[in-house]
């Protein structure tokens, strides 16, 4: 888990009040010191440089911000960093298995499951996490369980499908 | 091996693999050195001026690094032109920080610059502003009486007004067998991308700047920019490789990319400036509009006489307008018109195109007026339609370049079952609900508009095309790089389209549905020029069997150039090149349209939408179980991407007839569901089955590809469908948007 | 937005010891509300002190009197989808699961769910006029954009709604909320847990600023048999509701022994009316008795323009909602109609 080599440290604020912050982020761990106001979302896209996960509106209502911590899915916009020190954090940079990728990443471009691809990481890991918890299994159960993701471009169809597919072949 | 052709494959999105793996970069996620961040402060009164603003307490806290306000602002040209933009319609555009009148509510009047996001977050909490306030008007519906002709601009070229009234409409309406005449009230709306507006700056000394823009236009920015700052345009180079979504809203240079250019000038840092998902709703949107329309019909059905009117809002400072109205005598060849089009200057921020502007709303007028003659007909509502096609546009006097809306109708209805509906409305039952059908044609200009692009070929037989081109989540990337390989004649793998950049050559912004016309006719241009290059090199190689042939003696193919004749007599780009000692070979093309030859045209993709709803009969909740939409839009260059292009313009179909709506307080003056929790966009709940269909449509008229775009005909003919099988379910005509479903209890 | 301080603590007295020293101190546990309002600028923490650490109120077991305790640390999802709150408490997992999204619910205890601050447009916004954020300044609601506001129990002063979903279940299960402070513990019935706004709309609940909630008991009836939950909303998820029902009966030989009703996203606390439910006892569970329950239970409701169809939704959602209870498997995900 604790790769010296990948370990990287971010010092973002001189202030003395900076919380020291350690946060395993796909099996990194990234040791932070931070502001205790500072969101979980800034100090994975900002403090950590993984702008992978997206802040499409800050307040809990869209999903882009969704990560998988200690293996429930959650918005990172709306907890603080300083609350999750000593998570094991999964970010869509941790999805793919190095060059591979995660046979729903391969679904969503399959199905053209996205467009401007903004709110696409977000639409992964929740339906990644989604998958691990087995309470959705009929379309319509998919379809209200991935309801906390949007997306504005109107790809809803082809990313269920791309659920649905995966979903499908893993249960094979 | 033979390369197959690109063009009309469905090609997976090149930069699918960037955008699953997170690996995409959009314009706020630029790690630069020494980054500074900006928050914006707004306006809270709706209309006066600033007395004072009091930033001392922003100001004492701990890294708080400047702050800007129309009382230190840089100092700035007077001259409108300076600030208009390539979307800038006829009035005097939005200056930020000009001086201290507020025109709207939300409108920025300061901008504070931090060490960290939270601090500048923070410290715009603690500026004090105090207003002199002023009364202001908000409310469409209050001030009809003041509507009044929009003025007249450069806009107008691309959004004409409505054509001059033809025949006696009045007569012919009272002489009418049936008619039918309907109000017809539509709110705002916001783009609302997911991505917010985001600006990173970065310094680069002696005048020069590179940003990182969320945008639809690099070279508009890039224009914007250079004359408001006086900054050479060389010196400003604007990147916006990924976007996400736009929808109309990065038409314009939004107010923080202004913010954060003049912070990053003043204090000569690298700044980034993100607006919140409140100040999304603080800048354009679509405008609220009411219509009125007063279709007259033989009894037989051909429909005689056609009303519509629309009244929309404007800003007090722009006449933004829309194409609303022409769209009926262009569907119906009625021989008596009356088109009007009016707007009201209210105290709000000016409108902004937003997919599908005017068309998304003219339709629902115009269809849902047919589809209620339909039932006064008793004419099955397609019948109604196919009994008054247009096998030309009457309005313009002009034929259709082509115009496959037949075989929408007819393909649409087999694969969507529409022969087996029952008539009557409210006749057939699900359970607790009603079931209902219905449909709609859906029109979208053609727009053509100049492109330049250039391509080169290397050593390696790698073909690079560039344009200034953004790609905002429509499939441009991919569908570029289609266009490039199969118009040199060369795999895909070994083309690479470059884009997003001002430094590249000059491309109109991204909308109307014209990218893939304009840019693309432009990339096949420029491909076509550089293989006359290639040809004229080969033809200088030792022993060249082409000294001898003309270019149209030639095929480029599979990466070589051989004789038409003769396959095996071939010489590949590779062998040329080497030949040319490894030296690139480059072409560029300004694409230029024949407008005299297009202007003796009508240019139109069309499309027909089938709806089934089910409405809860006794809670009103509807949902759209089923739809089916049938295109023609000339060649489609990639099925894949242009079928997604027009299940979102489905979508936001679907959200537009019944789910979003900004709602303005007029007693505040305020937008008050600022937030993506209370400005409901579909969830994935509430989409059920979609289907797209592809008519073939030929066109050697519009443009070098034939293909007249997909990005809002899917919209067009989707929301009337969907008020129109309400209706069929439920004998209730609302033709108010969105149809809540407390309407229809 | 402010600036805070932020501590840990791992044992309840140390919990109650921070915030009766420093009175602008806040708990935190997940999160989801009390974020969301520091970041609109409405909630200023000067310290947030995080309970997460308090394991003794994770839990969720069966209490001495045959109910279920759920732990106010708990999670919604983790009460939603625990198997006695499944098999014996179906009802409440239903509504949890109605609200917010998965993610929210991942996240979100089932303390802070009571908690919850109303989604009026005017209170979230830090500009505006409103009693219950700035009293004294104003209602714009009452002459504004009031379609997702109060019919019932409104005051001159505010007419906000609350906007759980689970407490409209924990209502009709007559649940009672356990706190503690550094006087003891006590118990509130559920009824007696929100307030209605009267002149005091800056107050949501009967909670004391010193005091920490440590759990939710049920009783032992859950309505295991017949329940349903129903929420109206502007889309099918993710959306809080304009109407919602809890119900839960007991029947015997076709008649209604027991039957609890409870409505939101009308009032600014969970809606119940005894006497409707005392109306249906002993009588046959029909869509007849049930409007004439309906009509006891909005009884005095008052529209302000744009929410006046609240007060016939409501009706027509009970009477649903009670058939839909009768057939519990006709409730679909999300708490939609029955098809």
């Amino acid at each position: 888990m604790h790769d010296k080599n990948s370990s990287n440290t971010a010092n973002f604020s001189s202030n003395s009040n900076a919380t020291k912050v350690q946060l395993h982020i796909n099996k990194t761990t990234l040791h932070l010191h931070v502001m205790p106001w500072v969101s979980l979302l800034d100090a994975i896209r900002d403090h950590g440089k993984l702008t992978g996960t997206k802040k499409g509106c800050d307040h809990g209502q869209c999903g882009a911000c969704t990560v998988i911590c200690d293996g429930k899915r959650i918005l990172s916009c709306l907890t603080l960093a300083v609350m999750k020190d000593g998570s094991e954090i999964t970010t869509i940079e941790g999805i793919a298995n190095g060059e591979v990728l995660h046979p729903l990443q391969t679904a969503f471009i399959e199905h053209d499951a996205f467009q401007c691809g903004y709110c696409t990481p977000g639409q992964i890991c929740s339906a990644i996490a989604m998958l691990e918890e087995g309470k959705a299994d009929t379309r319509d159960e998919v379809k209200e369980q991935m309801s906390g993701n949007l997306c504005r471009c109107g790809a809803n169809t082809n990313i269920i499908d791309a659920i649905m597919e995966f979903k499908d072949k893993r249960n094979e | 091996m033979k390369i197959s052709k690109q063009i009309g494959k469905s090609v997976n999105r090149l930069e699918g693999h960037l955008k699953v793996t997170g690996a995409a970069k959009y314009a706020g996620e630029y790690d630069v050195p020494g980054l500074l961040q900006g928050y914006i402060v707004n306006s809270t009164i709706t209309k006066g001026k600033i007395l004072e603003i009091d930033e001392s307490a922003a100001h004492a806290l701990s890294g708080v690094v400047a702050i800007f306000s129309h009382n230190n602002r840089t100092k700035l040209p007077w001259f409108d032109i300076m600030y208009a933009d390539m979307d800038a319609p006829p009035g005097t555009p939005f200056k930020p920080f000009y001086n201290d009148q507020i025109l709207y509510n939300g409108q920025p009047i300061a901008l504070v610059v931090a060490e960290t996001f939270e601090t500048a977050r923070y410290a715009a909490t603690l500026i004090k502003v105090t207003y002199d306030e002023e009364p202001f008007e908000t409310e469409l519906a209050a001030h009809l009486d003041d509507a009044r002709d929009p003025k007249k601009g450069i806009a107008t070229f691309i959004k004409p007004l409505p054509p001059s009234a033809n025949g006696d409409f009045e007569k012919a309406y009272n002489d009418a067998d049936v008619q039918y005449a309907g109000e017809f009230i539509h709110g705002t709306e916001h783009h609302n991308p997911l991505e917010l507006f985001t600006t990173t700056t970065v310094y680069e000394g002696d005048g020069k700047l590179t940003v990182y823009d969320k945008t639809q236009g690099t070279s508009n920015c890039q224009i914007y920019i250079a004359n408001v700052f006086g900054l050479h345009y060389k010196d400003v180079r604007i990147l916006s490789p990924f976007v996400g979504g736009a929808f109309g809203s990065g038409l314009r240079p939004q107010y923080q990319l202004f913010l954060c250019v003049m912070a990053s000038l003043e204090l000569k840092r690298n700044v980034r400036v993100t607006m919140d998902r409140a100040q999304m709703f603080t800048f354009g949107h679509r405008p609220q509009t009411i219509q009125k329309t007063r279709f007259g019909a033989t009894a037989d059905g051909t429909v005689t006489a056609i009303n519509h009117t629309a009244i929309a809002e404007t800003s007090q400072h722009e006449d933004y307008t829309e194409v609303v109205v022409n769209w009926a005598n262009m569907l119906y060849p009625a021989k008596n018109t009356l088109l009007d089009y009016k707007l009201v200057p209210l105290d709000v921020f000016s409108p902004m195109d937003m997919r599908a502007p005017g068309g998304s709303t003219g339709l629902h007028a115009i269809e849902a007026t047919m589809d209620a003659l339909s039932y006064i007909l008793k004419v099955d509502p397609m019948e109604l339609r196919l009994l008054n096609y247009a096998e030309r546009d009457v309005s313009a006097n002009k034929p259709f370049s082509s115009k496959e809306l037949k075989q929408c109708y007819l393909q649409g209805a087999e694969k969507f079952g529409w022969a087996n509906r029952k008539s009557e409305p409210r006749t057939t039952r699900r359970g607790n609900r009603l079931v209902g059908t219905g449909m709609s044609s859906g029109i979208w200009d053609v727009i053509a508009l100049p492109a330049k692009a250039k391509a080169s070929i290397n050593k390696k037989g790698k073909l690079k095309v560039k344009s200034a081109v953004t790609d905002i989540g429509t499939g441009t990337l991919t569908v570029m790089t289609q266009i490039a390989a199969d118009s040199l004649g060369i795999h895909i793998d070994d083309v690479t389209f470059e884009y997003g950049d001002s430094n590249m050559p000059l491309s109109p912004i991204q909308g109307g549905s014209y990218t893939t016309g304009v840019v693309g006719s432009a990339v096949k241009a420029a491909c076509e020029s550089l293989k006359k290059k290639i040809f004229k090199k080969a033809k200088k190689m030792n022993n060249s069997t082409f000294n001898s042939v003309a270019l149209e003696d030639v095929v480029f193919e599979d990466g070589s150039m051989h004789l038409k004749q003769d396959k095996s007599n071939f010489v590949t780009f590779k062998e040329i090149i080497a030949d040319n000692d490894g030296k690139k070979i480059k072409a560029s093309k300004n694409n230029i349209p024949n407008v005299l030859k297009l202007k003796q045209y009508t240019r139109a993709a069309h499309s027909a939408a089938f709806v089934e709803v089910e409405v809860d009969e006794q809670l009103g909740i509807v949902n759209v179980t089923r739809a089916v939409t049938a295109v023609a839009a000339g060649k489609i260059i990639n099925p894949k991407t242009a079928r997604s292009q027009i299940l979102g313009g489905m979508i936001w179909g679907i959200s537009k007839a019944l789910r979003e709506e900004t709602l303005m307080d007029h007693n505040l003056g305020k937008y008050m569901n600022t937030d993506l929790g209370e400005y409901h966009i579909p969830v994935h709940a509430d989409i059920h089955e979609l289907d797209v269909i592809f008519v073939d449509e030929k066109d050697d008229i519009i443009n070098e590809l034939g293909s007249k775009g997909v990005g809002e005909i899917g919209l067009a003919s989707m929301a009337p469908a969907i008020a129109n099988a309400i209706y069929h379910a439920t004998g209730k005509r609302v033709n108010k948007f969105p149809i809540h479903f407390d309407q229809l209890l | 937005m402010n600036n805070f301080t932020y501590q840990k603590v791992s044992n309840p007295n140390d919990a109650l010891n921070k915030i009766s020293k420093n009175n602008a101190a806040n708990f935190i546990a997940g999160g989801t509300n009390l974020i969301d309002l520091w970041k609109y600028n409405l909630a200023h923490p000067k310290t947030l002190v995080d309970i997460n650490g308090l394991n003794d109120y994770k839990a969720i077991k069966e209490d001495d009197h045959g109910g279920l305790f759920l732990g106010a640390l708990a999670t919604n999802s983790d009460t939603a989808y625990h198997k006695l709150v499944e098999e014996r408490y179906p009802l409440l997992s239903k509504a949890i699961l109605a609200g917010a999204s998965a993610q929210i619910r991942n996240s979100a205890s089932n303390g802070g769910n009571l908690l919850q601050r109303t989604r009026c447009y005017y209170f979230y916004d830090a500009s505006s006029p409103c009693n219950k954020r700035n009293p004294g300044s104003g209602c714009p609601a009452k002459n504004g954009l009031n379609r997702i506001h109060a019919i019932l129990g409104t005051s001159e002063d505010c007419i906000a709604v609350f906007p759980s979903d689970m407490c409209i279940a924990l209502a009709a299960l007559e649940a009672v909320v356990h706190v503690k402070s550094p006087d003891g513990e006590r118990e509130i019935e559920f009824s007696n847990f929100h307030r209605l706004p009267g002149d005091t709309p800056e107050l949501d609940n009967n909670l004391k600023e010193n005091e920490l909630i440590t759990g939710i008991s049920l009783p032992s009836e859950g309505f295991a048999e017949n329940y349903s939950y129903l929420k109206l909303r502007d889309r099918n998820s993710y959306a809080f509701a304009l109407v919602s029902v809890a119900t839960g009966m007991v029947l015997e030989n076709n008649k209604i022994t027991k039957i609890r009703i409870a409505l939101g996203g009308i009032a600014h606390k969970p809606w119940r009316v005894v006497a409707a439910e005392e109306f249906l006892v002993d009588k046959s569970p029909t869509e007849e008795n049930f409007a004439s329950a309906a009509n006891m239970i909005l009884k005095g409701a008052k529209g302000f323009g744009k929410n006046d169809f609240k007060i016939e939704l409501s009706k027509r959602a009970i009477v649903r909602n009670c058939i839909m209870a009768l057939d519990p498997e006709s409730q679909r995900p999300g708490a939609q109609p029955s098809l």
